[in-house]
């Protein structure tokens, strides 16, 4: 019996470890920013390349930051549900429009609806780097300090919404008050 | 023929070549050894499996800019390093610095093969002292 001992527990060790590896998503990776403070950035409007939009627009107040761009078909799908969520008005949503050309982005918000507070735009992905955006649409979670709280890869959906974001928010609120 | 092939083999060439901004970016060698050196060490996060030097999506084509401007302005690789970590985490460096997150990686091969050494090393040795009758005899398993 004792000569089984030895591969049994090898066994006994390395499947959870497989188990683990094989339920992780490899392409959501986690992002160093949680917990720290979300990078300050300062970029042109997309609606007007004259005003200003950035990290200090949503200062002291807790926001949805959404990268997004027009060649990126996740944003599509998620943008009936962002404007869904604008519309209930629970928290502003930023728009950062990541390496994108500008006349097809006004164009998709003027035919699909607008339910951003603001949108930046990165033309160059300079500002993407340095949230360490990686593929759209991503949507981070900022605190009225500005501490990143969440991030989320891949388009929202309001189970992502009452999974993720709302406990979080809530949690956010308590400790103001 | 011969000169069909030839041309074929050039072409194939000159495109793998035209495919990524392959062209100097520094005039210095030194420098440029630095750049090449990076960039084959930085993963791209888009194409998880290749470096930002072989992949021509533009989040590599963004972050090899970036590296260039950083090599530019004389931060040290470890700067441009610590740069990148701090944005997408240590999962973009093929190579992680060895740290507590990372230690089982770097540890785990070591452990791996001494583990197989070890079980080799017995399985042998017991076969060595069998008694030869056991060979012959029904076989054991």
């Amino acid at each position: 019996m004792s000569r089984f001992l030895v591969p049994m527990l090898a066994f006994a060790i390395m499947i959870p470890i497989f188990i683990v590896g094989l339920g992780r998503n490899k392409s959501e990776i986690p992002s160093p920013l949680l917990d720290q403070q979300a990078p300050q950035y300062a970029l042109p409007s997309l609606q007007d390349l004259d005003v200003i939009v950035g990290s200090d627009t949503y200062a002291g107040e807790i926001a949805l930051v959404n990268v997004w761009a027009t060649w990126c078909g996740g944003c599509r799908t998620e943008h009936s549900y962002l404007m869904q969520l604008a519309g209930r008005g629970e928290v502003p949503i930023f728009g950062l429009n990541w390496r994108d050309q500008r006349a097809p982005a006004l164009g998709f918000l003027q035919q699909l609806g607008d339910p951003y507070s603001a949108v930046a735009y990165d033309e160059d992905g300079r500002v993407g780097i340095d949230w360490g955006v990686y593929g759209a649409p991503e949507t981070f979670l900022i605190d009225a300090d500005g501490t990143v709280l969440y991030k989320h890869i891949t388009p929202m959906t309001e189970q992502v919404w009452q999974e993720k974001f709302l406990p979080r928010i809530q949690a956010a609120r308590a400790r103001v008050q | 023929m011969r000169k069909f092939l030839f041309t074929l083999v050039l072409a194939t060439v000159a495109f793998s070549s035209y495919a990524i901004d392959s062209g100097q970016a520094f005039d210095d060698p030194e420098m440029q050894a630095r750049y090449e050196g990076i960039i084959s060490e930085v993963r791209c996060l888009v194409c998880q499996n290749q470096t930002i030097k072989d992949s021509n999506v533009f989040l590599a084509a963004d972050l090899r800019r970036e590296i260039r401007r950083m090599l530019a302005e004389g931060m040290t690789d470890g700067e441009i390093a610590e740069f990148l970590v701090a944005r997408y985490g240590e999962f973009v460096l093929y190579r992680p610095p060895m740290s507590g997150k990372t230690l089982i990686l770097w540890l785990a091969p070591p452990l791996l093969i001494g583990f197989g050494l070890v079980v080799v090393i017995r399985v042998l040795r017991r076969r060595m002292s069998m008694p030869l009758d056991d060979e012959v005899g029904q076989g054991s398993g």
